[in-house]
Parts: C-alpha cells; sequence; structure tokens
C-alpha cells in the first residue's frame, strides 16, 4: 500500500499536519506529517493576472528573437577596430545580443512553467531499477535465437576473421600514441647543447656579450649562440643555429639568466670559486621544482624567484634554495671569456637543470 | 728698414723703452690682456654655460641640503645605520642624472617613510628642480644620463619594431610585471610596479638605472633602439581596447577566478532559488479541498 493511497484513504477534512492514526514503526519516533496543504497561485484564480503573465512571457520570447537578429545583423554592420564603452564594439554587441538572446528563452521558460503550467505538488516513490522478470526472461530469449540464428557458433571461419579484423583496429591506435615516445634517456635528460667556448648571447636579439657591457645588479636573459637565428643565414651556418623542433628541444634545457652581482657579496661553493667573470654569474633560467622559467630577480637580495610555486634561489649563494617547494639549488654554468672578449662556456652544466623527479640521483 | 712717414727722433724713443727694464713685463701683461679679452669675446656662449650649469649644480645642491641629506649624507655619500651595512640612504655617488629624473620624477624620492619599497606618489619637485637635483647628483661621479629623446620618443615605430619590442618585454620584463604590464607581487611587502600611464622617459630611466629591486638593463645589452621598442610596445598593449570585456586588471586567473567564484556562484546560487522558490499562493482558498469538491 503506497503513501498515496494512504492519503486519499483519511476522511476528508481531516488537517493534513495529523498524525497517521497507525502507530509509527518502532525506531521511527517522529510521525510522518504528510504534505502541507496546497493553495493555488495568483494566476490561477485571477484571469487578468494570468494574461499579464502570458504577456510577460511572450514578450520575453519576442525580445530573444529580436536580440538574435541583432546578433546576425551586428556581426557584419559593427566594424572591427570601434571601441563601446572602452570594449571592443564587435565582441560587445555580439556578447550582448546573444547572450541576452539566451538569457531572456531561460526566463521566459521557467517564468512559464512558474506563473502558468499546470500547477499540482505530487509525491513519486522510488522503485527497483530492475526489469519485471517477464521482460528479462523475453530479453534472454531473444539474445539466445539471434546467436543460434546467426551461426556466429556454428560459422568459426566467419567468427574468427571478424574477430581478428577488430584486434587488428587496436593497431593504429598503438602506432599513433608511439609518437609520444621514446623515453628520455640519461644521457638527454643530463646534457644540454652548452659545450666548452660557446658564446653567451642576448636572447632575441642574438648579439653576444662582453663583461664590460653588463653594470653591477644586470640581469640578462641569454642563451647558447646556437640557439638564437641572427637573422643572417651565413652566419646562423658559421655557428651551427639549430632549427625546429630541435631548437625547441634545446632551448626547453638550455636558457640561462647572467647576472652581475658585487664580487664581494658573492659566496661561491667550494670548487666554484673561479666560475664568475668579474662578478657576473650565469644559472639555468629553468626552475628545478617543476621546470618553470625563472627570470624573477631582485637585485638587492641577489635573489632569484619562480612565479609558479614561490621558489627562491640566492645567487650569491651557489643558487642555494632558500624558500619554496624546489630542493635542489640551480645548477650553474662556469663563464669564461674567449679571445675576441666575448663571456663563453667553460663546458656543459654539471648537475642536471630541468624539474626534479623522484629517480633522479637514484643511480 | 726705413720708416719714411716717422720721424728718427721718435723712432729712437721707441728704440729706448724698448731697452727699458719693465719692457718685458709690459708686454706680457698687454698680451695676456689681449689674449683674455678675445677669448672672452670670441666664445661667450661657452662661459655663460659653464656659469650656468655650474649655477645648477649649485642650486641642486642647496635643493639637496634641505630635501635629500637627512638620508644620502650631506655630500650624496650615504647614511649608514650604526655599524651595520644596512643604511637609511644608499650614496648617490655615479647613480648619474638618469637615476634622480626617475625617483624624484616619478614622486619616488623623497621617501615619506621607511618601508620595504618607495612607492610611486604625488611629485614633490617642479621640472627645473628636478633638473637641478640631477645636476648635482651626476656631478658627483660619472652615472646613466637622462635619455636622449629620440630613444623616448615612441611616435612611428613601425609593426616590425613593436613585435620585437614585445619579443624583448616577454623575454626580460614580464616575469616581474606581467604580460600586460599590470605589475606583480614580490616578498616581503615588495612589488614590481604597474606600468600603465608611466611616462616612456621614466620607464627608459628605469631600464638604465635599475631602481631598487629591478635588474639593470644596460644600453650595450638592451641597445636604445631596442629600449624605444620595449617602450612603444607597453604602450601599445595599454592603448588596446579590452577586446575580452572587463580586463579585471590583467592579473589574469587570480582575478578573473575570484571573480567567476564570487558572481557566478552567487548567480547561479540566486537562480536556482529563484526557480524552486514556491512563489505566492492565494491561501484562502484550498486548492486540494477545492479539487475534492469538484472530484465529488
Amino acid at each position: 500500500m503506497s503513501d498515496q493511497d494512504r492519503r486519499d484513504e483519511r476522511p476528508p477534512g481531516a488537517g493534513e499536519l495529523e498524525p497517521r492514526a497507525e502507530a509509527p514503526p518502532p525506531g521511527d519516533p517522529i510521525p510522518d506529517p504528510g504534505l502541507p496543504e496546497e493553495f493555488p497561485r495568483p494566476s490561477d484564480v485571477d484571469p487578468a493576472l494570468e494574461r499579464r503573465y502570458e504577456r510577460q512571457v511572450a514578450g520575453m520570447f519576442g525580445l530573444a528573437t529580436l536580440l538574435t537578429l541583432g546578433f546576425c545583423v551586428a556581426y557584419f554592420a559593427v566594424p572591427e577596430d570601434q571601441t563601446l564603452f572602452g570594449f571592443d564594439a564587435l565582441n560587445f554587441t555580439l556578447g550582448m545580443t546573444l547572450g541576452g538572446a539566451l538569457l531572456l528563452i531561460g526566463l521566459g521558460a521557467v517564468q512559464w512553467a512558474r506563473q502558468l503550467m499546470h500547477n499540482e505538488e505530487i509525491d513519486e516513490h522510488r522503485h527497483s531499477i530492475a526489469s519485471s522478470e517477464e521482460d528479462r526472461a523475453a530479453a534472454l530469449a531473444i539474445t539466445t535465437t539471434s546467436a543460434a540464428e546467426s551461426g556466429l557458433g556454428r560459422r568459426t571461419m566467419i567468427r574468427n576473421s571478424l574477430f581478428g579484423a577488430l584486434g587488428v583496429l587496436g593497431l593504429p591506435t598503438v602506432i599513433l600514441l608511439r609518437d609520444l615516445g621514446p623515453l628520455p634517456t640519461d644521457e638527454s635528460l643530463r646534457t644540454t647543447v652548452w659545450t666548452k667556448g660557446m658564446r653567451v648571447v642576448n636572447d632575441v636579439a642574438g648579439t653576444p656579450i662582453r663583461p664590460e657591457d653588463l653594470e653591477l645588479g644586470q640581469l640578462v636573459n641569454a642563451e647558447p649562440a646556437v640557439l638564437v637565428p641572427t637573422g643572417d643565414p651565413e652566419q646562423d651556418e658559421e655557428i651551427g643555429v639549430l632549427h625546429g623542433v630541435e631548437l625547441l628541444n634545446a632551448k626547453a634545457k638550455a636558457a640561462v639568466i647572467l647576472v652581475r652581482i658585487d664580487p664581494q657579496e658573492i659566496t661561491p661553493p667550494a670548487g666554484r670559486e673561479d666560475w664568475d667573470v668579474a662578478g657576473i654569474l650565469c644559472y639555468s633560467k629553468i626552475c628545478t621544482h617543476v621546470g618553470c622559467p625563472i627570470s624573477l630577480w631582485e637585485q638587492q637580495t641577489h635573489n632569484v624567484l619562480c612565479p609558479c610555486h614561490q621558489s627562491t634561489f640566492d645567487l650569491a649563494d651557489g643558487g642555494k634554495v632558500t624558500f619554496g617547494p624546489a630542493h635542489r639549488p640551480l645548477p650553474q654554468l662556469q663563464l669564461g671569456v674567449d679571445a675576441e672578449g666575448y663571456l663563453i662556456a667553460m663546458g656543459d652544466f654539471q648537475e642536471q637543470v630541468g624539474p626534479s623527479y623522484p629517480e633522479l640521483g637514484r643511480d | 728698414m726705413r720708416f719714411p712717414l716717422i720721424r728718427r727722433g721718435a723712432l729712437r724713443r721707441v728704440s729706448a723703452w724698448r731697452r727699458h727694464r719693465l719692457a718685458g713685463l709690459a708686454v706680457v701683461l698687454v698680451a695676456l690682456t689681449a689674449i683674455g679679452g678675445a677669448y672672452a669675446t670670441l666664445s661667450p656662449e661657452s662661459a655663460e654655460a659653464d656659469n650656468s650649469q655650474s649655477d645648477l649644480v649649485e642650486e641642486g645642491r642647496q635643493l639637496f641640503l634641505v630635501g635629500c641629506s637627512s638620508c644620502h649624507g650631506l655630500n650624496g655619500e650615504g647614511v649608514l645605520a650604526g655599524d651595520t651595512d644596512r643604511n637609511y640612504g644608499p650614496s648617490l655617488v655615479g647613480v648619474g642624472a638618469a637615476a634622480v629624473d626617475f625617483q624624484v620624477g616619478t614622486g619616488r624620492m623623497p621617501m615619506a617613510a621607511p618601508g620595504p619599497q618607495a612607492p610611486q606618489k604625488k611629485v614633490v619637485y617642479t621640472d627645473e628642480e628636478i633638473e637641478a637635483l640631477a645636476a648635482y647628483v651626476a656631478s658627483l661621479g660619472p652615472g646613466p644620463a637622462i635619455p636622449d629623446e629620440e630613444y623616448t620618443d615612441i611616435s612611428g615605430l613601425s609593426q616590425e619594431e613593436l613585435t620585437e619590442g614585445g619579443e624583448f618585454f616577454r623575454t626580460n620584463c614580464t616575469a616581474c610585471h606581467n604580460s600586460v604590464g599590470a605589475g606583480g607581487a614580490l616578498p616581503s611587502g615588495r612589488f614590481a610596479p604597474s606600468l600603465h600611464g608611466v611616462e616612456p622617459k621614466h620607464i627608459y630611466e628605469a631600464m638604465l638605472t635599475g631602481p631598487q629591486q629591478m635588474p639593470v638593463f644596460s644600453d650595450a645589452v638592451i641597445t636604445p633602439e631596442d629600449k624605444r621598442a620595449i617602450i612603444g610596445y607597453i604602450k601599445s598593449v595599454e592603448e588596446q581596447p579590452d577586446h575580452g570585456g572587463f580586463s579585471l586588471g590583467g592579473f589574469g586567473p587570480v582575478s578573473e577566478g575570484v571573480v567567476v567564484f564570487l558572481v557566478g556562484m552567487a548567480a547561479l546560487v540566486a537562480a536556482t532559488i529563484w526557480i524552486t522558490s514556491h512563489g505566492s499562493r492565494v491561501t484562502n482558498v484550498s486548492k486540494r479541498s477545492s479539487d475534492r469538491e469538484a472530484d465529488r
């Protein structure tokens, strides 16, 4: 017996909040209050109001139509480089018309349902999701019959060749996903394009840098010479400038920053006493936490900060981590000066550049 | 040699003066007066300029003594805080006119109170006074000069130059100043200021002198032409209309996320409440009982 039936059995006129006649089941000390009494909406009893709501909803739909047409007109009519209230006029009108149309259709639909559609509260009860016993038996019978009639068990050649065809369909996926590899080797992760004698050049401009070009407190975003095309094909050939994917892959590891610090303020780690040129130090630009490019340098504190997770490295102190989630110092590149007086690398990085991962350093 | 128009007696008299023992001194005096007079007559401009330059330095020194010396020392040598390395005001020897023009011209100096960073505020000196202060500080030691107007006038930059300026900007500036130059936070209460509304000359001087925590970007590495392109790019970004609607300061996901969460969520909650609300009812007519009457 459902609740619906039970409620209908109640004597007419009985208060809706009156407790049920029968005793509540054990463990349910609060009696079921039933549904509250339902009253009609103003629009149900006042025909004038009903007409007003009808006009209101129809008005919203009508306005939505106009706005949509306005969108079509604006798309062609509004020039591209015009501003409206400080905004881009085209984007503004397109957004306002189409957005307004969608909003009005939604508002109209809700208002229609709230004020005009038939309004009666009902309660529905949950039931078992499974189909009835008869339906399940019928479905099983159809499946069995179909399997027998298609001859899937009898014509094994067709069946097996179909299975073969479907199985081979997995191959294209494997082939396409293969290009995500190969897995990086220790060699490709540990080394960069920096070699002894390679010039350090200004990023973007590609100009080589002399130590006297840098003043105290200066920061230079730099690259190895082979990663910045000079714009002159012959010169590029001579330097051996890389191109395409090769250049991008190399750049992801080889970008550096140069900073000039008062030599008296530098405390080099043991073995790196002569890695600077007159206070000019060179560090990897790739954060050792998860590999963001970092060049947010405070010249007075000598700290370089990573904008992603606030890892902070003291460049006057061997790139030591002073704050944040990174736990490896920023790799340093030994600098020298070539015969023409330009800054060069004295070799590749000694530590691995780039982000850290669990296997790093577990040889 | 004969001088027919001059009588012999007169010549003899001149010869006699020539042998006078003060003649040498007289000739030297006359020559010196002539040279001095000729120099003053022939090069009046440079002499006046020298005078006005030293006047300017002196005027700057007077202003400096009143407005700056309490922190930077009576001769701009800086004032140390006790025996520490810290100072009340750093030495200004060698900072150059560009540093003065930037710091005083943007109102950062004189500083109103000690703090993590000197913020931009109302400029308290006139242009002439700033010029005098710059001249005085420049006289303390060689340093970067105020940039030539050729490189701070950004009109007439080609699209190609603006594009290259953008590349330099993204490589060198965005780490601190944000991708549209809106500025950003630094540790310990410091910040990289917004570049919007900053005069081209001051942007140039900031790159040249590296004020406070900002690194130096010398003319030897970022050339004056590159700097002009960078400034042009900053200004072109500033002038662009907001194609995507409200820029919300240009701070990206932080401000946009906050607004989407607070405004967007609030709008969704309000819409849900409206859709599911019960609405007004006419309570003097019971619908259910009237339905029952009808059913019966």
